[in-house]
């Protein structure tokens, strides 16, 4: 029997410009597939790939916006966002989208897993980590 | 006749627009396009950089850009101008060259 991991996915780069996001996005489905404990960090231009009202019709690229907010059916149980990250940009949590959670065994429920916090909390989710994975 | 600057990478990941800032001449047109167009959105720590380049040069940023980035137009610094991809073409028409930053 395979032991669960804590696997954190640390999210740096903006979406679209590069494909960064997007493959990140891939990768987690992939792993939260698999029953493996899934969070998600958000720093840096990363904290972009959550911003509210994305409209690609005009570049003729897939909007994957809509895909970070099932991830809480998928077993994503927080979705970090850095404060520092988001205030820099001119950004507050109300321009994020919000992420619903819920257990469907124990039909526990969280209305939204988008979380912001500070450097301390950061470094700790990052050092409770069993693994990180960088985008 | 004077040259136009693209700058498609976020100014908080990289330096290209720093760099083309300190190139680019007076007069000359500066073309937000991509993650470049996080540049020209109010309240970030990188405003004042176009604020102060809004006296030197025209600066205009890739509508379609903004809005796949979920950054409405209201965010947008005012002077900044908009255009879409038939005004991208409109501006390298009316200049000498295009000067890319990747």
């Amino acid at each position: 029997m395979s032991e669960i991991k804590n696997f954190l996915y640390l999210n740096r780069r903006a979406p679209y410009g590069t494909i960064y996001a997007w493959e990140s996005l891939e990768v987690v489905l992939i792993g939260a597939a698999f029953d493996q404990k899934v969070d998600l960090f958000f720093v840096d231009d990363g904290v972009y790939q959550l911003t509210k009202g994305q409209d690609t019709a005009g570049i003729g690229m897939k909007n994957f916006s809509a895909t970070y907010r099932t991830l809480g059916d998928y077993g994503v149980r927080h979705m970090y966002v850095d404060r520092q990250s988001l205030e820099s940009r001119g950004l507050t949590q109300n321009d994020l989208i919000q992420v619903a959670w819920e257990d469907f065994e124990t039909d526990e429920q969280v209305d939204n897993i988008v979380e912001v916090i500070e450097a301390d909390q950061a470094s700790e989710v990052l050092g409770a980590a069993d693994v990180v994975f960088s985008f | 006749m004077s040259d136009l600057h693209t700058v498609n990478k976020s100014p908080f990941d990289k330096n290209s627009l720093d760099t083309c800032l300190r190139f680019a001449q007076a007069g000359s047109s500066i073309l937000l396009i991509e993650d470049g167009v996080y540049g020209a959105v109010k309240g970030t720590v990188a405003e004042a950089k176009i604020r102060d380049a809004l006296a030197k040069h025209k600066v205009y940023a890739m509508a379609p850009d903004l809005r796949a980035r979920g950054m409405t137009e209201d965010r947008v610094i005012e002077g900044v101008g908009l255009v879409d991809y038939a005004g991208f073409v409109d501006l390298v028409e009316s200049n000498d060259k295009v000067q890319a930053w990747l």
